[in-house]
């Protein structure tokens, strides 16, 4: 009457399991980001070899495209500004698993307010008075359009990935309908935009660089939402509820306000990186007024690990690839598109890489109770 | 306004709004079988760049459009494997992959397609005129005097609906969209069917880059698909993961895109931009009422969309 | 761990079969253990074809492992599986499909969008590329005629009731070609009739010769369906006895065990204390569970100060939704909950909890505490919107340190820092962390549900200790436990609930295993008391 002996406890089924490990220490935290960016420079190398191109050579003049001058320096910065408040946005989301990839309509829902009060409701109003009403209508124009996919899955439950994405391109296409027609600059010279706004509007630049105040805002920014998130109930709330759903019904939170509420600010933050873009680099409304921030926002906040400090390291390092990539089309003729590219080969090592940190192989271990 | 109304005028646009809407079309159809299969695939636009450029590019070398179309399914299968191996295998989130890969797609295609931007394409597909099919007046002229990619559809739509509702593999499809777990009970193997759905889905992505670039506007651009894989993206829940309603959809697209270009002479009262607002506006609200409504019956989309599959213990 | 009482039981051997060739599933010897636990510890059973074979034990008794290895889930560990006499060695569920065992869960393997049909084609091998519905519908047809399971193929799943979708579930085993049939806890999801119907389906289908298994702890539905029964405590057999030759009694006292008879003559008092006012009064409270059937039905009891109240019974009958229902998190249907007079009944869990309820929930790690966080961030779940842990808006961290080592020190929670991770922690250390911030603020009412489920001996000790001090205390304790042990040791009175009905109230030393083991299995105190007074 023997069986099979079994010498240790055999697995289920497959017999290998991924379980979550508590929290990714530290080290792992940052180790992979920079694994993934290392891995993924090295895939662009290889690709830029098969197109007949010299990597080190590339990777040299986007460096130093991007970093290697005072000036190119501030310049990546000023690129730096609304990836890191859009970022920021989409972080503040993501931190409470709420899938806002519509960063990009609300950063232009947010212009879109802004250019409203500089145009026509206060179109002569000193910079004193203006740029604080630009700020606020930025805010509440991101705000609303982060907001109503924020109702819809706060109360409705409906998902907010498709309806933040739809509303990116009801958002785009409002604002490129106003551009093209009731705001229509009349002198324009072909470029749709509106005309230019009063130098009142102008945000303040650092010495002779166009750094502007929107470096400023985002910088508070994220010093506020650390502590929001770290040092306040809400952002307590919006811990628990990110983790568990169940145990912050058991705490009696109120998730559905939470969602909304979550959705108000990374919106609203959104919308203040489309005024501050207005007000402190672009001037006017123009249908091209964001070359993807918004999507590229969610690299950043991947890649920061939704943390704010994080981020604003990060977004740093995305504009100077984005600023490097414009600097090789310049000086070596190659299409800047080798940033997006770069851009999308770290995320894939990033998200192959969570899977390192996060989880651990482990035997299915049977030491489930009996039940 | 009265010159709108003619039927040479309509027949026009539609003819045309078919060549138009078939790339969106083929997009579509391929997210239909990922997000049935319960993966969203948010990386259709670089999927359809991908294909375009590949298309393309084979097309160059090869003088061939056919072979060139072949290009484009593999590039677009390709590229799509990288979602499956990140969201099946690495369980990585789907939206954060998808987009990952659009932007990949996007910067990827611009890059290696630089030198091939303003190139004439050695072959396209041209129009391909029925005889006797073709003749018929008004309909005739809208579905049979079309290229040989739109005909494809035609066989496509219809084969991929019996597929899905009529056939034991569509019904293990469906099932594990629904309910992962119970088609695993069932012997189901969900990781290897995702796979298969999530690349097929690429490679109809990349045919309907091919659409583009062989078809209906020969050669390439950096961006030549304008959102497009977007729009596909919305079509599936508009047209709620049915094969017909998406087409019918794609079709519907296609229709306002031709139409607002012929429209754009006259004075019409709604601005083409809010025209093209309306399949996004529509999505939400499509997805709004089946949520609302599958809260019970669960008729819509599938349960399990969006969520990696884990085997528990039971 | 063996009893024996020969005037009453039979033998604790295996009951011979009639014949080896009646023999469907035959699993001798078996052993499994999980670590430390030892779930199934040489169990030998036998079940014949053309009978329905009941098997019978508390939750923890080892029902569920067993039936597992027979499913093809585990190997044992030790042991032999023999299928129709041939012994066999499954290396997976598909093995053991192919053997022809079919297992019946309380989550039914089905798509609610899918036809009945379809979702017997579900998966089916063989056959291209149609999948031949119409050829499925006649089958299905055909075998609802022979056993009496009226089902109509054309039917969408989630139209279908509860005891219609099981139906299904058997019909497609037996389609695909299941011999031995084995229902875990099957009526624990159905309506009295549905349940009356499955039984007749049962026995139609014993009578056809199948091999039905029937887990159950409802003696009444196992003297309704089986011939035989196996009863199993603490992971072994019992004894295995025909049914025709034992009565209720009898079975309960298998089930609940003798070595329970000494502690409760002993009598657990050991710290006499007072009792005062009624702190909790539950009135006429009804509910009903996530599958929309009566999880209470116009309960009523009272809970007074310095009193412990322990809800006993097998789980599924309405625990986890009373808790529920208290707390705040599943609105009650019909009656009142009164919490010191007030009424809290449908109240906010934040409201109930700031009244003085503390909620020590069933599964803590999905309900109660967050993993990946630190203690900290777990301890201050109820504080964390009031001085001294937050001031305004902002939380004190120093304050919240202070108090979560407090905790830490008051409750010897190990590793002792409030920076640890909570999943880091052992489940003895877990569920004490828990504890002490539910009683931080000094409840009135503790509603504790399986506390020392998943805990090791030395912290369930020092739970108990904790329950036992806060009863001295003055508070009203709750106590929702499986483990009897446990309740006779900690309750000043014990209420057994069964399907959504509590069957009787009784006090430990005033009552032994058998009343409270026929309790659990369905029979009523005044029936009990009857029957024994006759």
């Amino acid at each position: 009457m023997s069986a099979p002996a079994r010498t240790s406890p055999p697995p289920v089924a497959r017999g290998w399991k991924f379980e979550r490990v508590s929290n990714p220490s530290l080290a792992a935290q940052i180790l992979v980001p920079i694994a993934s960016i290392i891995a993924a420079l090295i895939v662009g190398s290889v690709i830029m070899l098969m197109a007949g191109e010299n990597p080190l050579g590339v990777y040299r003049e986007m460096f130093d495209g991007a970093f290697g001058s005072n000036y190119r320096r501030s310049e990546t910065v000023v690129k730096t500004i609304p990836l890191l408040l859009t970022g920021l946005g989409v972080a503040v989301a993501f931190r409470m698993r709420l899938w806002n990839i519509g960063a990009e309509g609300q950063f232009y829902f947010g212009a879109v307010f802004a250019t409203w009060v500089a145009l026509y409701g206060l179109p002569s109003s000193g910079a004193w008075v203006v740029i604080p009403a630009m700020m606020a209508a930025g805010l509440l124009g991101g705000a609303l359009w982060g907001g109503i996919p924020g109702v819809l899955r706060g109360y409705l439950g409906v998902n907010e990935t498709i309806t933040s994405l739809m509303l990116n391109y009801v958002a785009i296409l409002f604002a490129s309908w106003l551009v093209h027609g009731p705001w229509k600059n009349p002198v324009g010279f072909g470029f749709p935009g509106t005309v230019v706004f009063s130098p009142a509007t102008y945000l303040p630049t650092w010495g002779t660089t166009r750094v502007h105040l929107g470096l400023v805002f985002g910088l508070i920014a994220a010093v506020i939402l650390y502590f929001v998130l770290q040092r306040t109930r809400w952002g307590y709330e919006i811990s628990i509820a990110g983790h568990s759903e169940r145990v912050a019904r058991y705490a009696g939170m109120a998730t559905g306000r939470n969602m909304v509420i979550v959705m108000l600010v990374s919106g609203g933050l959104a919308g203040l990186a489309g005024m501050s873009e207005l007000a402190g680099n672009g001037h006017s409304l123009q249908r091209e007024l964001s070359p993807g921030y918004g999507y590229t926002a969610i690299i950043v906040a991947w890649l920061g690990r939704l943390n704010p400090f994080g981020i604003i390291v990060v977004s740093f390092l995305l504009a100077g690839l984005l600023v490097g990539g414009e600097q090789i089309q310049l000086s070596l003729g190659l299409p800047s598109a080798i940033a997006p590219m770069l851009q999308g080969i770290i995320l894939f090592f990033l998200l192959g890489g969570d899977l390192l940190t996060r989880y651990r192989i482990v035997r299915v271990s049977t030491t489930k109770a009996a039940s | 306004m009265s010159d709108a109304l003619t039927i040479g005028f309509l027949t026009s646009v539609l003819a045309a709004a078919m060549m138009s809407g078939s790339a969106i079309l083929y997009a579509a159809l391929g997210e239909v079988l990922a997000e049935r299969a319960g993966v969203l695939n948010l990386g259709v636009e670089g999927m359809m760049l991908m294909g375009a450029l590949g298309g393309f590019a084979v097309c160059s070398w090869t003088g061939s459009a056919e072979l060139g179309v072949i290009g484009a399914v593999v590039v677009g299968g390709l590229m799509a494997a990288i979602h499956a191996v990140l969201t099946v295998s690495f369980q990585a989130n789907q939206v954060v992959t998808g987009l990952a890969l659009t932007i990949f797609g996007g910067g990827l295609s611009a890059y290696l397609g630089a030198s091939l931007v303003g190139d004439p394409a050695p072959d396209r597909f041209s129009r391909l005129d029925i005889h006797l099919l073709g003749d018929i007046p008004g309909i005739g002229n809208i579905l049979f005097n079309q290229n040989a990619l739109v005909y494809v559809a035609y066989i496509i739509v219809p084969s991929l609906w019996l597929f899905v509702y009529r056939t034991r593999p569509g019904l293990n499809l469906r099932a594990i969209g629904e309910n992962p777990a119970t088609a695993d009970a069932m012997g189901l193997n969900i990781a290897r069917q995702r796979y298969m759905y999530v690349i097929l889905g690429g490679g109809f992505a990349g045919l309907g880059g091919a659409v583009i670039s062989l078809a209906t506007n020969p050669g390439w651009a950096e961006n030549v698909t304008a959102g497009r894989g977007w729009i596909a993206v919305a079509l599936v829940i508009f047209g709620t993961w049915n094969p017909a309603r998406v087409a019918a959809g794609a079709f519907l697209f296609g229709a306002v895109e031709a139409g607002q270009f012929r429209l754009q002479g006259i004075n019409v009262p709604v601005s083409s931009f809010f025209l093209n607002m309306l399949p996004y506006v529509f999505t939400v609200l499509v997805l709004v009422f089946s949520t609302l409504r599958t809260r019970r019956l669960r008729i819509g989309q599938p349960a399990a969309l969006g969520m990696a599959y884990v085997r528990e213990e039971r | 761990m063996q009893e024996t009482n020969p005037a009453t039981v039979r033998d604790h051997s295996i009951m011979p079969s009639a014949s080896p060739l009646d023999e469907a599933v035959a699993m001798l010897g078996i052993t499994k253990r999980f670590g430390p636990v030892v779930a199934n510890d040489n169990i030998s059973f036998v079940a014949n074809k053309g009978e329905v074979h009941a098997l019978v034990g508390e939750n923890g008794a080892g029902k569920s492992t067993l039936m597992s290895i027979l499913a093809g889930l585990y190997r044992p560990d030790a042991g032999e599986l023999r299928i129709g006499g041939m012994a066999v060695n499954f290396r997976s569920p598909g093995d053991a499909i192919d053997a022809g065992i079919g297992m019946v869960y309380q989550n039914f393997m089905l798509v609610d969008s899918f036809t009945v049909a379809e979702n017997v084609a579900l998966g089916l091998q063989g056959g291209g590329i149609a999948p031949r519905l119409a050829q499925i519908e006649t089958k299905l047809i055909d075998f609802s005629n022979r056993y009496g399971v009226g089902i109509d193929p054309q039917a969408t799943i989630w139209q279908l009731s509860v005891g219609e979708q099981q139906r299904v579930e058997i019909i497609r085993l037996l389609i695909r070609g299941a011999t031995t049939l084995v229902f875990d806890e099957p009526t624990a999801v159905l309506t009295p009739q549905e349940s009356t119907d499955l039984i007749q389906t049962l026995r139609a289908l014993a009578a056809e010769g199948f091999c039905v298994i029937f887990i159950s702890h409802k003696l009444g539905e196992v003297e309704a369906v089986a011939d035989r029964v196996t009863v199993l405590r603490h992971g072994a057999v019992v004894g295995t006895v025909n049914l025709a030759e034992t009565n209720r009694r009898e079975l309960a006292r298998m089930m609940v065990g003798r070595d329970l008879a000494g502690a409760l003559l002993e009598d657990a008092e050991v710290d006499p204390h007072e009792v005062g006012d009624v702190v909790l009064a539950v009135s006429e409270l009804s509910a009903t569970s996530d599958k929309r059937l009566p999880a209470l039905g116009e309960i009523s009891f009272e809970i007074r100060a310095g009193e412990t109240l322990g809800i006993a019974g097998v789980a599924g009958n309405g625990q986890r939704e009373l808790a529920e229902v208290i707390t705040g998190l599943r609105p009650a249907t019909g009656g009142s909950v009164l919490l010191g007079g007030r009424d809290i009944t449908n109240a906010h869990p934040r409201t109930i909890a700031r009244a003085g309820v503390a909620h020590v929930p069933e599964d803590r790690l999905r309900s109660g505490l967050v993993g990946p966080l630190d203690l900290a961030h777990n301890a201050i779940l109820r504080t964390y919107r009031r001085a001294p842990i937050a001031r305004g808006p902002m939380l004190a961290t120093s304050a919240i340190n202070r108090f979560t080592n407090r905790l830490i020190a008051d409750y010897e929670v190990n590793p002792a820092s409030h920076a640890a991770r909570l999943r880091d922690l052992s489940g003895g250390n877990q569920q004490k962390l828990l504890l002490a911030r539910e009683l931080a603020g000094e409840p009135a009412l503790i509603v504790a549900v399986h506390p020392t489920r998943g805990v090791d001996v030395g912290a369930s000790e020092a739970i108990h200790g904790v329950l036992r001090g806060q009863r001295a205390r003055g508070a009203a304790t709750l106590l929702i436990s499986e483990d009897l042990e446990e309740l006779v040791a900690l309750c000043d009175r014990i209420a057994v609930i069964y399907e959504s009905e509590l069957m009787g109230t009784v006090a430990p030393n005033e009552t032994d295993a058998e009343t409270l083991g026929l309790m659990m299995a369905g029979t009523r105190l005044d029936d009990i008391q009857l029957a024994a007074s006759a």
